[in-house]
This record gives structure tokens, sequence and C-alpha cells, in this order.
């Protein structure tokens, strides 16, 4: 049966990883190659890469890491950041990426769901939203987190799978950082309204909060998280034997 | 040589990397004389069965892929591209596929429990039904990563092996000199690889 993803994510700013990690075995610690290698032969079973960049020139830098890590890597790869545009997901989509992953862009311009469905297939368009309760109310915010749209958040990322986005990461604002477990209240209303995968993320402290996520939320398809990946605190591999001995099903070759 | 057929369905860097990593001189090309001097040939895509076998038929290269398995030349193909070795699809309306291969290409929905997702996406296990060369380093139940809505059925002749997502699924199929994945090899890290270096050994 078809296994729970584990999947690292990377923030990619100047060609390199930005927060610092910190393993043994990796000369270059922020070198995307090398990380996306340890992360991929340590058995992560998607990888993202998200552009932190602002500029041109940088967006090129990060394009042709991009091409350099999926010449290599031969895993999921989902690129995410400054996707504004069909443009944009042409660029990432030819040096190697996978699926492309919307948020800002999506706020501003709604209809670049539906294109680039129609373009590049619904499999390929990932909605992800980053979510704070306000008043009680989940809300969608943008700009990394930082404006509140205002619009309610499950009817927004209902609306986006009606559009034709394939996957959901639904990021809790509200846990992210926190250490202290996946957003479950949230990622259950989110799991209620679509038929989609759905990848949790923000809130991931240490592997209980993986097997609680799995096992409160048997619907729901991954656990997507950085910093305790990147700092060591948790091994992907030590993660799925853990998953496995609960009983949860992970890909373990 | 392999030729990677490019038919402008889908993107073909990762399979041309994941081909250049277990050591295979590999080409995309749409150029029939490259394609018939390769000795092996993969055909790719993503998208739509009907649009995709249109693209083959206008572009000639749907005669020349016959052409070239009559000739008894090694073809592989992967997600979309295996689909499209079977006689019809039934993916929103009937659609004639290669004929390569006996059987019959139809959708998930209303074949799968409620409770599972359509696309079925991720990393699922293959179960073996015959013996296959391709599979020669890979272990039953070893996981490889799909992405699809619609799947081969009535294919017993050819399957070799099958992931379990609510119902047996038709994951990889050989038959003499044709083969097929239902999954992405050149997305299912060494498993997938290892797929690909069987296929591309020997004579």
């Amino acid at each position: 049966m078809i296994t729970k993803r584990i999947i690292p994510c990377l923030d990619v700013k100047n060609g390199r990883v930005v927060k610092g990690v910190n393993f043994e075995g990796i000369s270059d610690v922020s070198s995307p190659v090398e990380l996306a290698k340890y992360y991929s032969e340590s058995g992560a079973d998607e990888l993202v890469f998200y552009d932190i960049t602002a500029s041109f020139e940088e967006r090129k830098l990060f394009t042709d890491i991009l091409r350099e890590v999926a010449s290599e890597i031969f895993i999921p790869l989902t690129v995410g950041g400054g996707i504004n545009t069909i443009e944009d997901f042409d660029r990432v989509l030819k040096c190697g990426a996978d699926k492309v992953s919307v948020n800002s862009g999506a706020i501003k311009n709604p209809s670049l769901i539906s294109e680039a469905a129609k373009k590049y297939g619904n499999q390929c368009v990932v909605i992800s939203a980053d979510v704070k309760r306000v008043d009680g109310v989940f809300r969608v915010f943008s700009k990394g987190g930082r404006e509140n749209t205002g619009m309610e958040a499950v009817s927004w990322i209902k609306r986006c799978v009606d559009m034709g986005a394939g996957e959901v990461v639904v990021n809790s604002i509200d846990t992210d950082g926190v250490k202290k477990g996946f957003d479950i209240e949230m990622l259950s209303a989110v799991l209620d309204a679509v038929d989609v995968p759905v990848i949790a993320s923000g809130g991931a402290g240490g592997i209980n909060d993986f097997v609680e996520l799995f096992e409160k939320l048997p619907s729901i398809d991954a656990g997507l998280a950085a910093s305790i990946f990147h700092f060591g605190e948790v091994t992907i591999q030590g993660l799925k034997d853990e998953l496995y001995k609960n009983g949860i099903n992970v890909r373990l070759n | 040589m392999v030729a990677i057929i490019d038919y402008d369905v889908g993107n073909l860097f990762s399979l041309h990397s994941s081909l250049k990593m277990v050591g295979a001189d590999a080409v995309v090309t749409s150029d029939k004389d490259v394609i018939s001097s390769a000795d092996r040939i993969i055909l790719p895509g993503v998208g739509a069965f009907g649009d995709a076998a249109l693209k083959l038929r206008e572009t000639g290269l749907y005669e020349v892929i016959l052409n070239e398995a009559s000739r008894g030349k090694k073809i592989m193909g992967i997600c979309l591209g295996m689909q499209l070795l079977f006689k019809k699809s039934f993916e929103y309306g009937e659609h004639c596929g290669l004929g390569l291969l006996e059987g019959q290409v139809v959708s998930m929905h209303g074949r799968l429990p409620e409770s599972l997702k359509i696309p079925h996406i991720g990393w699922n296990g293959l179960h073996f039904s015959k013996k296959s060369d391709l599979l020669k380093y890979v272990k039953e139940n070893d996981c490889v990563y799909f992405v699809h809505s619609f799947y081969a059925e009535n294919c017993e002749d050819s399957l070799v092996a099958t992931t379990d997502y609510g119902r047996e699924i038709t994951a990889m199929v050989e038959k003499d000199n044709i083969s097929g994945c239902q999954f992405h090899p050149e997305k299912s890290g060494l498993v997938g690889l290892s797929i690909l270096k069987a296929f591309c050994e020997g004579g």
C-alpha cells in the first residue's frame, strides 16, 4: 500500500542553503547538491527547494543549482518561492523540477493555478498555504506569512483544488517554529474539504510529532519539515524506522 | 545508444540525466533517423492519452515506433508512454494506442475504494507477477514513485509487476522486446535507476 512521505525542505539563497546545517560526512553543509544527495541517500521521499532570492541574477543562479541537483538526485523535486507566472513554471520545470508550489502568486492571480494545471497537468501544481487562526477563523496569509489576506483558508484551498491544484501543503503559522507538533485541527479541516494529497508543514519538533500526525490523521499523505532535519535532531532514516515500528507504512528501501 | 523520444509531452531532463547516471549513451530526439539507429527506445509521456496519441500520429513517430518494434528493438514506455503501448484507452473517450501490447487503459475512478485519493501519487511497493530481467536488481516490495489516474488492465499476457492501491494496479509490463513502467523509474531513487540499468544492459 502507498507509503507516507517524509519531505525535507531546503531554503536556497544565492545558490546556498540558508539556516546552518550540521551533519557529519558532509564537506559543504550549505551546498544544495551535497545536502540533497545526503537527504536522498538517507531516505527522503521528496525534496522541496524554496527559492528565497529576490533579484533576477540570483534567480538564475537558483535554476542553475536546481539543474545540478536534478541531474544527480532521482527522487521527486518540488520548487517553490517566487512563482508568479507560467514562465516561472516553465523555468523551473525545464531545470528538472517535477512539481511547482505556488503561494502568494496564486493569491495575486488565482487563474495561475488553472493555467498551469491545463498546461502541465494537475500533478504538477501544488498549492501551498500559510494559515493562521485569527479570532478563531483559519485565515490565509501571504508574503511569507506577514500579511493577512482576509480569506478563509479551507475555502481558499478548496477553490485552488477545484481550479486544478493536485496537491496541498498546509503550513500552520500557529505551530511553525514552536516544535510542539503539527496542527492536527487545521490539517483535519483541510483533509475533510479536499480529495487530493495533503502535506503537513509547521510544528515538527521530534519523531513523536510525526507518529502523532500519521496516527491521528490516517488520510494525511506526507510530513514536511526543515530545521529538525537540518540540525540533525532527527535523521530521516531514524524517523522512518520509528514510524515503521509504530505500524505506519513508510518506504524503507 | 538509447533514444528518448521527444514529442513535446513532459519534461525529459530527469529521464535523460538518469540514463546518463547508469552509464547509458542517451539522446533526447524526435529525429526518425536517430530513433531508427538507436539500439533502444524509451517512450516517455505525461498528460492526456488522446493528445499524446495524436501527437505521435501527426509527427509520424507512430510508424517509426511500430516499425522499430517489429524489428525487435527494445522499447520501454514510461507512465503515459507505457499506456500508449496498449491497444486502447478509455481516458475521456476512446482512443487507440500503439497496440504493441494486449490490454486497455482505464480510469481509477469508480474502481478503487472511495477512501483512496486519485491520482495515485507517491511511493508504493512492487509485487512480482512474473520473472523479468528488468527487475533483476529489484526486491519484492521495493518502492517506486507513481503519479497517475489511469491504469492498464486485461494485460495478464505482459504483466510482470503490480502495486497495491486498493486493488492490484499494473505497475510493470514486458513482452518480448516491449516493456513499460507505470511509475517513474527516473524519480524512483536507486530502485528506479536499477531498472533503467537493466533495460540498457545485454544485447
